[in-house]
This record gives structure tokens, sequence and C-alpha cells, in this order.
């Protein structure tokens, strides 16, 4: 493993080295590999997108038209995997490896190589999943939580996707130990912990998650994998095993997962609201202590996942409590980001439109949330519509909006011009409007009682389905205007000064826009 | 400078450590699932039930169903009748009937489960050939007996009971792969 210090960077010249395709595939630059990340992750939003898309027109009316009942199976867990594990999460890294270096006056990475493995490890196991699809018998279509029994028992499609998410594991944990790393070693002098931007602190108590739950999953996994083909009988109830224990470990992983996807989030969103309202983040250090108690609490409520599978009354009722117990640093939160606009003076620049939007539609995910985290009311809605409305809430307008309000903040940084403003709010009240007409209705049909990962309905449900596929089709056009947003903004525009945005503090702000290759090989000094 | 390479490496260690100590933590949910388990009683489908109430409940009549399966499993598996009428609360016996069909000794395990599924919360068995692994020797016939009462307390819409058993082969997979050419 070579760390890469500050010395020997100053014997790298400049742009000296590989050129053409051989420049990204070797590259140890954060920026170089912060981009690929988000291309990476971007390509793969698009084909996941497509995935719900097919989705979407099989479930326009009842009955069966577009696909065959399999493949929709093959197609709703695909879907969860490629989203989760493809695109959000290592878009956020992207965002990490460009951004805090420049956060905290580091020159880089501190493991530049091992970086650029993390990240070429991704396209490896991307082939691996979506080949999948074309091997005989399919991708798996157990879900993308995989429960056994039903992943012990897929083709081989399953082993597939299981090597994908060793090989995506692996690449999260190295990814992560690189990110506490470069945060708790790398800062410039003067940069202590409580100085840091809130994107570095969400970052860090993030990795430490990856770090704790990202083998975990790679247990489970490797257990279906040995209860597949080496005769070991963890989940298989024929050789004494317990299909029950499987989602109490995926849940383990599962639940900070989902933290790992929106911590970061919160992150993005602290940087631009108090850009835009002018004004200092109110509650800083609440903020820290807010993500740290959400991280610490997304250790003991994984069984909010499983109140069905007949847990004694006492124990439904701890994890009830503990889940809604999440809800006072979530408020905390959301509460100062409120508090951060109030008197501020607020201009609605891109970035702005995308987290304020983030705050109203995440904030209705987050109340789905409490009403799912009532046992008894789970139990009505498990499994339904209802569920999946509120999951898309929290993954598509928190980690998916915030992930559009970072792009357009950073733009200017990334590529030295300014977007255009016309595009990118088109951008946003598109996607904004489409999202809800999509997701709101899903509510009304889980609790109607319609089931999800089911490719038919009843025909009481036909026209909340309609409505959701039509916004499902308009929210996944709208994001073709995204291509189009950073396409014109990487051949040109206008000239993106240091700090583009006025009210925009942080050391980001002091180099110039575009970011040169290499920044603070001398550690800025921070008072 | 050199010292942040140490640092930076040392830290490298230490978290790499910790991810791997994780990956044998998943490990170790397993056997810490099957001790609380154990300890809180769930899933102690292997035990004879306690019964406290006796008393006969003469007014109800229940038919209980009697089933058996077999999951994989060269044994021929059945019950020696098919229905029994019984009151709540009256302790009844039935027996099944089960042949192991192949040339070699195999050991089964059988799994009751109950339609309705509430009715399981109170079909109580004091004595049950699943509660313990039973080896048959080649082509060995066994009667096997059920001892149960129906709690009295079992609510007043279910009057039918399917009591079905399915008997999986411990640790088949070894074994079952050794016969499988011969099974084709």
């Amino acid at each position: 493993m070579s760390a890469v210090t500050p010395d020997q960077l100053h014997d790298d010249h400049h742009h000296h080295g590989p050129t053409g395709l051989m420049r990204w595939i070797t590259t140890t630059n954060h920026k170089d590999i912060g981009t690929m990340y988000l291309i990476f992750s971007f390509i793969m939003f698009l084909s996941g997108g497509v995935m719900a898309l097919t989705i979407r027109a099989e479930l326009f009316q009842p009955g069966m038209q577009v696909v065959q009942p399999e493949f929709f199976n093959q197609l709703t867990t695909m879907h969860g995997l490629v989203m989760v594990f493809g695109a959000i999460m290592p878009a956020f890294v992207g965002f990490a490896n460009w951004m805090l270096p420049l956060m905290i006056g580091a020159s880089d990475m501190a493991f530049a190589r091992m970086n650029n493995w993390s990240f070429w490890l991704l396209p490896v196991a991307a082939i691996l999943l979506i080949g999948s699809f074309f091997v005989p018998g399919g991708a798996t279509a157990a879900g993308w939580t995989l429960y056994a029994p039903l992943s012990v028992q897929m083709g081989m499609g399953m082993d597939l996707t299981i090597f994908a998410v060793h090989i995506m594991g692996i690449s999260s944990i190295m990814g992560a130990i690189n990110i506490v790393v470069t945060i708790l070693n790398m800062r410039a002098p003067g940069m202590t912990m409580m100085k840091m931007p809130l994107f570095c602190w969400t970052w860090l108590i993030t990795a430490y998650l990856l770090i704790a739950v990202m083998p975990v999953l790679a247990g489970a996994v490797t257990m279906i994998l040995t209860d597949r083909h080496f005769g070991t009988a963890f989940f298989n109830a024929a050789g004494g095993g317990d299909p029950v224990l499987y989602q109490h470990v995926f849940w383990f992983f599962g639940h900070p997962e989902v933290y790992i996807m929106i911590l970061p989030a919160f992150g993005i969103v602290s940087q631009i609201i108090p850009t835009f309202a002018r004004k200092p983040l109110f509650g800083y250090a609440s903020m820290v202590y807010a993500t740290a108690s959400i991280a610490i609490l997304s250790f003991v409520v994984w069984a909010h996942h499983m109140f069905t599978t007949g847990m004694p009354a006492a124990t439904q009722l701890f994890f009830m409590y503990a889940t809604m117990l999440i809800a006072v640093p979530t408020g905390v939160k959301v509460f100062n980001w409120v508090a951060t606009m109030w008197r501020g003076s607020m201009t609605f620049e891109t970035p702005m439109l995308w987290a304020t939007g983030f705050i109203f539609v995440f904030t209705m995910g987050g109340f789905t949330g409490l009403i799912c985290a009532i046992a008894p009311i789970d139990i009505q809605v498990q499994d339904t519509y209802y569920v999946v409305a509120h999951f898309h809430y929290v993954l598509v307008a928190g980690s998916l909006f915030a992930l559009f309000a970072g792009a357009y903040y950073w733009l200017p940084k990334w590529t030295g011009h300014m977007y255009s403003e016309t595009i990118g709010k088109l951008h946003f009240w598109c996607s904004i409007i489409f999202f809800n007409i999509t997701f709101f209705p899903m509510h009304f049909l889980g609790l109607a009682g319609m089931p999800r990962r089911i490719p038919d309905y009843a025909l009481q449900f036909a026209d909340f389905n309609a409505l959701a596929s039509i916004g499902a089709f308009g929210f996944g056009l709208s994001q073709l205007i995204f291509i189009v947003a950073v396409v014109k903004c990487v051949r040109g525009g206008k000239k993106a000064p240091a700090s583009p945005w006025e009210g925009a503090e942080g050391l980001e702000w002091t180099v110039p826009s575009p970011a040169p290759h290499h920044t603070f090989e001398t550690p800025p000094v921070v008072k | 400078m050199s010292s942040r390479a140490d640092d930076n490496r040392r830290l490298l260690l230490r978290l790499g450590v910790a991810a791997l100590a994780m990956f044998g933590f998943g490990y170790a949910m397993v056997p810490f699932y099957e001790a609380i388990c154990q300890v809180t009683g769930l899933r102690n489908i292997l035990q004879p039930d306690v019964v406290e109430n006796t008393q006969v409940d003469p007014t109800r009549q229940l038919t209980i169903e009697l089933d058996a399966n077999t999951h994989d499993l060269a044994w021929r598996f059945r019950p020696t009748q098919n229905t029994i009428d019984v009151h709540p609360g009256q302790m009844v016996e039935i027996t099944y009937e089960v042949t192991n069909t192949r040339n070699v000794p195999v050991t089964g395990q059988a799994v009751p489960s109950y339609g309705p599924q509430i009715a399981g919360d109170y079909f109580k068995k004091l004595n049950c050939f699943c509660f313990e692994k039973q080896t048959l020797a080649a082509g060995e016939t066994r009667i096997m007996p059920v001892l149960f009462v129906v709690d009295p307390k079992l609510p007043g819409d279910v009057n039918t009971i399917t009591l079905s058993y399915t008997f999986f082969e411990v640790a088949g997979t070894q074994a079952r792969q050794a016969d499988e050419g011969g099974r084709g």
C-alpha cells in the first residue's frame, strides 16, 4: 500500500504520465477518481432507471402486457441493487473524493493508489451484476434484500450477484477506510475537528458505518453462497437452519445502510443552505451530535423491518420505540436547516432549489417512516406500496435530490464554467413535480392493500397505477435534462470565479475554478 | 512528513482489522441468535408443551385432520387414520407410520405445522416423534405416537385443525449427494 504524502507529490509533475485511456485507468488523483465515480454512478442510475420504467410500463394497466412475471421479479430485484450499490453509494463516494481533500486542505486522499483500486473494482462488480441477466435462469429475483430461502434456491444469476456484492463491499470498505484516514490525519494545520465543514463530518461518520456493516453483508451473502453450494445450513430449514436468521443478519447491515445513503446527503444540504441563506449554519455542534446519534441508533433498530416474523411483543415494542427515537436527531437537523434559512437573505439558485426541495419532500418520507415504525400499523402496510412510497421519498427525494443539489453547487468548481440556471431550474421543477406524481399515489395504493413486487394487480388499483406510471416516465425523461446541463457546462459557459457563490465559505472556494489538478500541496493554514 | 505516512498506515491497519472483526461478527450472530431463541423459548418446537388445565369441554367437538409429507426424502410416511374427532381438553393419542424405503440407514427430523396457523398456539403436544431425530435402518417400518390436548381456550370459530408433519433429512446434503447417482 502506498501512502502519497505531499513530499512525493512534489516530484509528480503536472500531467506528466500516461495519456488517453491509460490516464484514467492508472490515475491516483482524487479529482480524476471522483469524476470517474460520478460518471459511473450516473450510468448506473440510468440503467437502474430503465429497469424502473420497465416495471412501471408493466404496471401501467392491470394484466400482463410487457414482461413475463419471472423477468418482472428480476427487474424489481436488480433495480434495487443497481440503485443502492451502483448509483447512490458510489455517487456519494465520488463527492467525497472530489470535495473532502479540498475542504480540509489536503493534497489528496491518504491512500491514493488504494483509491484507484476502490473505483476500478466497481465496473467489474457492475458487469457481474448486469451480466447476470444473460445467464441461464436470468438475474436473481429474490428482491434486493436477497432473502433466504428464495436466494438459496435461485439459479446461477444469484451467484454472480453474490460475487458482485462481495466486490462492491470490498470497494466500499477500502473507500471508507481511505476517507476516515484522510479526515483524521490529513487536515490542514488549524482545521480542528469542530471547524470541519459538515459534509466532512457526515462522511466521517458514514465511513465508520460502512466499515462496521459492509463486512456483515459480505458475511450474510457468503452464508447464502455456502448454503447453496457447500452443504451448510445457516438458512436452510431442511438442515436445521432458519430463514429468519438471514433477515436478522441482513437488516443488521441494512438499517445502517439506509443512513449510509442519507447522512452524506445531510452533509451536502448543510453546505448549501448556509451559502444561499448567507448565514452560518444554525447549530453546527448539534448537527454533529445529531449525525452521530443517528449513526449509533441505527445499530439497534434493525428488526423494525421484520415486525411480521413473529417476534414477542416486548421485542416489537423495543424496536418500535428505538426507531421512533431516531426522529429526534433527524428533527434537530430539519429544525437547524429551517432555522438557518430563518431571516437569511435567501436566493434560489438551482442548488438551493434542490436543497429546499430536499427538506420538503424528505421530511414527508421521514414522517411516513415514523408511521411505518409503529408496529401495529407496520403489520398492516408490510410489503405494500406504502413502504415503496416511503423509501422512495427518502431515497429519491432524500439522497438523489441532495446529490443533484451538490452536483449543481460544485459544478462550477469542477468544470470552471457556470451551468445554465434555466436548464438547472427546469430539471428541478420537472423532477419534483413528476416525483410526486409517481410516488404520492403509492401511499394510497399501499393503504388500500396493493402488494409490492407483484406484476399484476386488482382492478381497483388501476387509476393510481396509471398515474404513477405517467409520473415515472416524466421523472425518467427529466433526468435527461441533467445530461444536457452537465454537457453544456463542461463544454463552456460563463467563466466561473474561484468562489461563484456570494455566501459560500470553505477552503474549496479558495482554489481557482476549475480546481487545478494538484491543490494544497502546501497545506493552507486555517485560522 | 514520513511520520504522517506511518500514522496513516497504522490507522489503515486498525480499520482493516475492525472490518475483518465485523465480518466475524456476522457469523457470531448465528450462535447468538440460536442462544436467544433457546432462552426466550422462541422456535422451541422440539419440547413437550406444559398443560395446566385438562378440563374437558364435551359441548364442543373439533375435527383434527392429519397430514404427512416428506421433503426430498425417500421415506413412506402416513398417518394411520386421516381424521379424528376430539373435544377440547381431551387427551388423545394418534399414530403415524413411517418406512425407510432406502437400503441405507437414514436420519430424519419431522417439523409440524398447523392450519389455521393460529391453532398452533392451542395445540399442546405432550409426546411427539417430532421432539427428536428419528433414525430408521434400511427398510425399517416404525409406528410413532403423538399425544396431544387441544386447549379449550381455542377461538370459537375454529372447528377443524389440520396437523401436518414434514420429514426432512438431517444433514442431508452430503448423504444425498453420495446417493444422488442411484436416484438419478
